[in-house]
């Protein structure tokens, strides 16, 4: 006996909880199936050693999008944090930056900061206005996509015709030249060009990091908050408003396969052989571990399955959780400023040197760092007086050419815990605990493919009209009845939720068309 | 690394030895690589030959593929747009395949060796698109053009030619059969297909034993009026049965630069081998889309008045030209069997339904001067010929 739903979500990521809770809402019968025991997938808090418990992917809120909590009628106050990035030096001498301004870098790098915030942003708001969409396609003849790309056209020319220029000229270029051309001071340059990288294959002197860059501050102006509980509050109100909504949420119940019957999707099966019943299968997995794993290149054309099989989302971040029994000591830092943001990027020089070895499946030996202190501010973290590190560090290639062995874990390790006690020197006789997740961990616990965190390089190659893949923009797969609703889709990664949300919205206007 | 030799310039057939031999007008073309003779000695005697006797054509430069492997069969279904599961072990089966859009890429014939194991023969290379196609199955595609040699023998003495030289059990084997046999200890396998719509047979076998099976076989023909034959006379054979070629009726999909130059199997006349009953094959949702808003393009066979060939001719829907052409002659012949000035082409819809009359516009040159002709074609729905003998199993000794 299979029960039948109007729609049945393929795991319980942020995303995919946010689109069923709008489904769910809109009188839709929806049925989550999350492999793992806890709901939100890279977004989830968990005790790594005894007492102490971290984000244990994403570890910091930029992107969560206003419209979806107002959707969902959850209280704003979750994208109301703004923290102080402080870019460390071994010297003590660090520069601040926030949203608009910087600190500790000469009179003319803080008014050039000034300019390239206020541009930056600018751009980024043009961006947003198209992360909580769902992208035209190009070449059609649906008024819907004329009309929003119209609508594209017309916002890029309504920048001005310099701004335009400037938005044109910058968009596939990278951050290095630019930072290079603005500032002087090798710690603000090595900082945003962290900004610009995290979390993707690419390193300054990369193309297209200036469009990271912006992707980050099209999320909330660039303002970082952290959650308190951890990234797992989020995902737990998150999955509370879709319980809330009527929204069946079953956990531990991985989904092996999707089922598709004459040529469309008609339900999934669990790894224990469990089937579920819908005409509607949203995937909030990876499109590679959807389409390839989960529903078989057999059941899809061959063009597109070669995009998918062709799609890079090799992960390049890592993330370290250090159990400490008391917070380090780093020079030029007051008390207050554990509860800020710190990185690890000296100069832009030292981000792409960092980057090198990747291109060539090695790990850093000298990573960039960032990390924060969240038990600072959230005692339920850690117990008193002691304190929880979490750092994404980069680069830690997915393929490692040696392979993730304990060797190549511990090597890597060794050089993340010597880069921060270069600024922390007692940090080693802190640590009480420890964990890192490289790629290939984030893979198989958070069961995405190559561990990338955006489920696909975000590149202007895999963006917007393109993202994943040609062809499927739009939330809906060339496979009738299934939907994807993930950081592989438009917009991409980050605890954003506009991917689950601009799903939500494509299939419930394709359905009023229909 | 060891060095590999490359070959330079054009590569020989392994039957090139015996061809060289007979060839008396030195006329080649170049073919994916090889040599491949225009004509030996008489582009209309070689015609002949596969008409009243058998023609032996070098059929070897044809693309070939080996396709095994415990998905091979799947593989295939989703490749191609009919139904290979209908296909047995000893069969070949035309067939055509597409990109996601339902634009035809090549046509082909596979050949379901054993059980599991298919060849798949086209006369364009497709090594990308088949390991495209590869991807998520558990499939092996090796390219096999060199490593089997092959002759089409064609005609209606054919059969009796094959006989004759000892070939046991050919009088069993239908139109699109297969059958294995052994040729001085190597395996020979004979499929009854080809390129002409005659009774004719394909023999393919190692290239090592290609020499001696070719002198087997004229031994064996002498007295049947066997002769080896180019692609001149074959393609007059070919537009008579009224077979596709690429580059002819159609373009590859995916060599094709602007849009709407490719040709859907709607277009190309092949909605017989669309099999919508398959859940999924590589443009099935274009195809359907296409079925339900009606195709662009239709192929017509032509039955012109007069004996001028219309090369590369306009087609008009009306006798004055004045008017916008509807489409154009793709391949042109006189057939000297029929004893009809005939063609492909490719028009318009709703224009060319079988029976329609359209206008051709042919130029020829007399004595250095162009003329201009509007001459009247008939749009006929079967092949200008398809004789009985084609399908006889047992074929007639002739």
């Amino acid at each position: 006996m299979t029960e039948k739903y109007d729609a049945i979500v393929v795991g319980a990521g942020h995303n995919g909880l946010v689109c069923s809770a709008l489904l769910a809402k809109a009188g839709k019968r929806v049925l989550v199936l999350e492999a793992n025991e806890q709901v939100g997938g890279a977004a989830v808090t968990r005790e790594f050693a005894d007492g102490y418990s971290v984000s244990a992917c994403a570890h910091l809120l930029y992107q969560l999008q206003p419209e979806v909590l107002k959707d969902l009628k959850l209280p704003p106050r979750l994208v109301s944090g703004n923290m102080t990035t402080i870019a460390l030096a071994e010297t003590g001498k660090h520069v601040r930056l926030s949203d608009k301004t910087v600190e500790g870098v000469s009179g003319k790098d803080a008014e050039s900061y000034r300019e390239f915030r206020k541009r930056m942003t600018r751009f980024a708001d043009l961006l947003r206005k198209y992360l909580n969409k769902a992208p035209p396609r190009l070449g059609t003849k649906d008024v819907k996509d004329i009309i929003t790309l119209g609508q594209l056209g017309f916002d890029i020319r309504r920048l001005g015709r310099k701004e335009m220029r400037e938005f044109l000229r910058l968009i596939g270029m990278n951050i290095h030249d630019e930072l290079d051309e603005r500032f002087d001071s090798p710690l603000l340059k090595g900082a945003v060009s962290l900004d610009a990288v995290l979390g993707t294959h690419l390193g300054p002197r990369s193309p297209n990091t200036i469009m990271t860059y912006l992707y980050r501050l099209a999320g909330n102006h660039g303002r970082v908050g952290i959650p308190r509980g951890g990234m797992g509050s989020v995902s737990n109100e998150l999955a509370q408003a879709a319980r809330g909504a009527g929204v069946t949420i079953r956990t531990r119940m991985p989904v092996k396969r999707i089922i598709v019957e004459n040529g469309r999707a008609t339900g999934v099966e669990t790894e224990d052989g469990e089937r579920f019943d819908s005409y509607t299968i949203i995937s909030n997995a990876d499109p590679k571990r959807t389409v390839m794993d989960m529903v078989g290149a057999k059941h899809v054309e061959t063009g597109f399955t070669r995009r998918i099989h062709h799609l890079r989302s090799k992960g390049n971040a890592a993330k370290v959780h250090l159990a400490l029994d008391g917070l380090p000591a780093i020079k030029g830092l007051s008390k207050k400023d554990f509860a800020e943001r710190m990185v690890i990027a000296p100069d832009e020089h030292y981000v792409e040197r960092a980057f090198n070895p990747a291109k060539y499946g090695e790990s850093s030996p000298n990573p960039v760092v960032e990390m924060t202190f969240p038990s600072f501010r959230d005692e339920t973290l850690a117990p008193t007086g002691k304190h929880v590190l979490s750092a994404v560090v980069q680069y830690a290639p997915y393929e490692l050419k040696a392979g993730w062995n304990d060797s190549a874990r511990q090597v890597f390790m060794q050089a993340v815990i010597k880069t921060i006690a270069k600024y922390a020197p007692d940090i080693e006789q802190r640590i009480t605990a420890s964990e890192l997740l490289t790629p290939a961990d984030i893979e198989r616990e958070f069961h995405i493919t190559g561990g990338h965190w955006h489920h696909g390089e975000l590149t202007l190659d895999q963006f917007l009209f393109v993202r994943p893949v040609s062809g499927a923009a739009q939330y809906r797969m060339p496979l009738d009845g299934l939907y994807l609703c993930g950081a592989g889709a438009h917009p991409g990664g980050g605890v954003s939720g506009a991917a689950g949300r601009n799903a939500a919205r494509a299939i419930l206007s394709r359905e009023k068309a229909a | 690394m060891i060095s590999q030799p490359v070959h330079q310039g054009r590569l020989k057939s392994p039957f090139y030895s015996r061809l060289e031999k007979l060839d008396t007008v030195n006329e080649w073309h170049e073919w994916k690589g090889y040599s491949s003779a225009n004509s030996l000695y008489c582009e209309n005697t070689e015609y002949f030959a596969i008409r009243n006797a058998t023609g032996v054509f070098d059929l070897s430069p044809m693309t070939k593929y080996r396709i095994t492997g415990p998905d091979a069969l799947d593989y295939l279904n989703r490749l191609v747009t009919r139904d290979m599961a209908k296909v047995g072990s000893g069969r070949v089966a035309y067939a055509v395949w597409c990109d996601d859009k339902g634009q035809v890429i090549d046509d082909g014939t596979i050949f379901h060796l054993r059980k599991g194991e298919y060849r798949l023969c086209s006369q364009e290379r497709h090594y990308a698109w088949l390991t495209a196609a590869a991807i998520g199955f558990d499939v092996n595609i090796a390219h096999e053009t060199e490593d089997v040699a092959a002759l089409a023998v064609q005609g209606p003495t054919s059969y009796s030619v094959l006989k004759n030289m000892g070939l046991k059990g050919l009088e069993e084997l239908k139109p699109f059969g297969l059958t294995h046999l052994d040729f001085h200890g190597a395996e020979l396998m004979i499929s009854r297909t080809g390129f002409t719509a005659d009774l004719g047979y394909e023999l393919w076998i190692d290239p090592d034993k290609a020499g001696a099976l070719w002198d087997a076989l004229f031994a064996a023909g002498e007295l049947h009026g066997i002769r080896a034959i180019g692609t001149h006379a074959l393609e007059l054979a070919r537009i008579e049965a009224g077979f596709l070629a690429a580059y002819e009726e159609f373009l590859p999909a995916d060599e094709t630069v602007r849009t709407g130059r490719s040709r859907s199997p709607f277009e190309l006349g092949l909605d017989w081998l669309v099999d919508f009953k398959k859940p999924n094959f590589n443009g099935r949702r274009a195809l359907a889309d296409e079925k339900r808003k009606g195709s662009t393009w239709r192929l017509v066979k032509l039955d012109i008045e007069g004996n001028k060939t219309a090369h590369h001719s306009y087609i008009f829907s009306k006798a004055k030209a004045n008017k916008e052409h509807i489409g154009f002659i793709t391949s042109a012949v006189w057939s000297p069997i029929c004893k009809q000035n005939i063609a492909l082409g490719t028009v318009r819809t709703p224009y060319g339904k079988p029976g329609d009359s359209v206008w051709v516009e042919i130029f020829y040159q007399r004595e250095m001067h162009w003329n201009r002709d509007m001459a009247k074609a008939t749009v006929v729905d079967k092949p200008f010929w398809f004789p009985p003998r084609r399908g006889a199993t047992p074929p007639a000794p002739y």
